[in-house]
């Protein structure tokens, strides 16, 4: 008998019945399309975990960006938007890099998939404008731009706009650890500084 | 095929992993209530865990449904378990996933330390992960000539210092900063000497420390937050980033996962990703949550193999009152609310599993005789019940398993649950309010009063308890 026959025979045997009996779940929370995105929410969690949100036109992301990372090497996924990029900025190209070049860059720019405005969270789907999940868990510094109609209200609601075969990365504010003491350090072993950029 | 050739619900074996301490808990926790800095340390954390917690739980209209909802879904989960755990192998498997099936703690470490030695690897990075740490993986791939590196801060601490973890979400909660920098400088290689005892001092040496070790180990090994049937999902959800380096970094990942930890559809992740958070550290969601289907080309681990283990999950799903410890998130809110955990820490439990759902699940997981203390490791006051976000029945399954104690060893550990009580003067003198209270009340005596008649009731099944103890507990 194989380890898999075995556990199975034994958890048939523990519930008793051949036939499972159904349970109903009553799905009586607020679900996916219940409640409108709140911007303001959004961005005041995203405060609240020392994350730094910028609001601007999409004519401004590269001046913003340029503020943020000017001056430094960035890595960059294939699809990112070339005009989200300043000529501040030493541009690396994520063409298959390895992981010490990547980890030697200052900063990454990306795009998102959703965000959720009650939890302060962006997810990555690894879609072209986000890249590999490796280039936003390296560099010290993340910049994220954010469409406005990228932002849900709720958990719910981002769950039912991304797809479970791709990779997802959730994200809600930078690294951190709380355990020593309790008390909340920011930057443990991913980005120690996590900037969001909204464009309105 | 009859069922009994099949074979029948089994207890974890002994001799391996961390389910059994080695003396009764009242004897283990009298020593830890004599330790006053360990009493600080866990009244600081506990208490800014629960006040962090309520406030980010009041914020979500919909909590009570959210919590029955987690409820239900876990109670369909076990009713239909063995047809969940084959969807999600072939959900796995079609996403180019390997699966194995362990039967108990030897053959998941055996299957690990194989695996291992196949990607022909020498050193494994970890994830901060329940099940191995209650398979006793490190060991075993240690006495295999294998590095095992924890790469939780937390664990990372408890490594260093040889140590043991003493919470499900906080492993090294009994730890002061002034410990955990002793414990750097003794045994973090290259340390600089100077380091101080700031929190953010302490975590920038840890990621100095492991830095290389992400980008250069080839093989990782996870545990699971939840793993969806429908899809072959798999979700680890964390803060330090040191999950999403495990995850992406190695060419190997192996995630060792019990079997209770599947769940059925993509869409349920919206029940406990909202209640597991809140629950667990206070936050409105965790640093990171990684999600992953089988392999993806160009991006992670190149391999994936997925242990499901039982080692006694499938007698305690035969237990229509214990079966629901399977529906632990391993939130480790019980824990922080529990005036007995709070006094007492971890180790006492002598499993990896403390706290009021260690007392429930231990028990069941190695047979109720191997731990017989245990389901008397409480005063039965119910903090647990309210605060448990799939709303698991602790206090219930508490008594239930008193009645299957051995009647002898409960007496003696009762007895020894008495003793330790009454030399405690903060709980004496409750036990003797209470005591006041009851007879005031015209009770019928059955033992000691609360909070003891908790831990006296061996031959009678005790009534749900009274509020008393919880009303004494606010007041204090
Ligand atoms: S029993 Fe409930 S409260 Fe305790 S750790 Fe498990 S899920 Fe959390």
């Amino acid at each position: 008998m194989t380890a898999r026959e075995l556990i199975l025979g034994r958890l048939r045997a523990a519930l008793g019945g051949p036939e499972p009996v159904p349970v109903e779940v009553a799905r009586d929370y607020r679900g996916a399309g219940s409640v409108a995105a709140d911007l303001d929410v959004f961005v005041g969690r995203l405060t609240d975990y020392r994350a730094t949100v910028h609001r601007c036109v999409d004519a401004d992301v590269a001046r913003t960006v340029g503020g943020v990372l000017g001056g430094r090497q960035i890595v960059v996924p294939p699809g990112l938007p070339g005009h989200w990029l300043p000529d501040s900025v030493t541009v690396v190209p994520d063409d298959d890099l390895g992981v010490e070049r990547i980890a030697a860059a200052d900063g990454v720019v990306t795009g998102a998939a959703v965000a959720v405005a009650e939890t302060g969270t962006i997810v990555l789907d690894a879609g072209p404008d986000q890249g590999r999940r490796l280039i936003t868990l390296l560099p010290d510094v993340h910049v994220c731009v954010l469409r406005a109609d990228q932002v849900v209200a709720t958990v719910p609601d981002a769950l039912a706009r991304v797809d479970p075969h791709r990779p997802l990365t959730w994200i809600s504010g930078p690294s951190a650890t709380s355990d020593i003491e309790l008390s909340r350090v920011e930057g443990v072993h991913g980005p120690r500084n996590l900037h969001v950029v909204l464009v309105l | 095929m009859t069922r009994s050739f099949l074979g029948m619900p089994a207890t974890a074996p002994p001799g391996v992993g961390h389910l059994r301490g080695s003396e009764p808990f009242p004897v283990a926790a009298r020593r830890a209530l004599s330790d006053a800095q360990l009493r600080r340390n866990l009244g600081h954390a506990t208490a800014t865990i629960r006040s962090r917690s309520a406030a980010v739980v009041g914020e979500v209209p919909d909590w009570p449904q959210l919590r029955a909802a987690g409820r239900a879904i876990k109670t369909d989960t076990m009713a239909r378990l063995p047809e969940l755990l084959e969807q999600l192998e072939a959900a796995v498997a079609a996403a180019g996933g390997t699966v194995h099936w362990a039967a108990d703690a030897v053959e998941a470490n055996r299957i690990v330390t194989d695996l291992v030695r196949a990607a022909g690897a020498d050193r494994v990075m970890k994830v901060k992960s329940m099940v191995t740490q209650e398979i006793g993986l490190n060991e075993a791939l240690l006495s295999a000539g294998i590095e095992p590196v924890e790469t939780d801060l937390a664990e990372l601490i408890v490594q260093l210092g040889d140590d043991r973890p003493s919470h499900i979400l906080v492993p090294a909660i009994h730890r002061n900063r002034a410990e955990i920098r002793e414990i750097f400088l003794r045994a973090m290689p290259g340390v600089d000497p100077a380091l101080t005892d700031e929190p953010a001092a302490l975590a920038a040496a840890a990621r100095r420390h492991l830095r290389q070790t992400f980008l250069s180990t080839r093989v990782a090994v996870s545990g699971a937050n939840f793993a969806v049937a429908e899809t072959g999902t798999l979700a680890v959800v964390e803060s330090e980033g040191n999950g999403r380096m495990c995850l992406t970094l190695p060419e190997t990942l192996i995630t060792v996962m019990g079997i209770e930890k599947v769940i059925p559809t993509w869409r349920d992740l919206e029940v406990f990703l909202q209640l597991l958070p809140r629950a667990s550290t206070g936050e409105r969601m965790n640093p990171y949550t990684s999600m992953w289907t089988g392999v993806t080309p160009g991006d992670g681990p190149q391999t994936f193999h997925l242990v499901l283990l039982d080692n006694g999950r499938s007698a305690v799903l035969a237990d229509p009152v214990g079966r629901q410890a399977l529906h632990c998130i391993r939130c480790s809110a019980c824990l922080n609310v529990c005036p007995v955990y709070e006094r007492t820490g971890g180790h006492a439990y002598g499993s990896v599993y403390p706290g009021p759902i260690g007392a429930v699940l231990s028990p069941q997981l190695t047979g109720v005789e191997d731990n017989a203390s245990l389901p008397y490791a409480s005063s039965l006051c119910g903090a647990c019940y309210d605060a448990c976000p799939v709303m698991i029945d602790i206090p219930s399954i508490l008594v239930h398993l008193r009645g299957r104690v051995p009647h002898p060893k409960a007496e003696a550990a009762a007895m020894a649950a008495a003793a330790y009580t009454m030399d405690h003067p903060a709980l004496y003198a409750a036990a003797q309010r209470a005591a006041r209270l009851g007879r005031l009340a015209g009770r019928r005596g059955r033992g000691l009063p609360p909070p003891l008649s908790g831990w006296t009731a061996s031959r009678d099944l005790p009534e749900p308890p009274p509020q008393t103890f919880r009303q004494w507990w606010a007041e204090r």
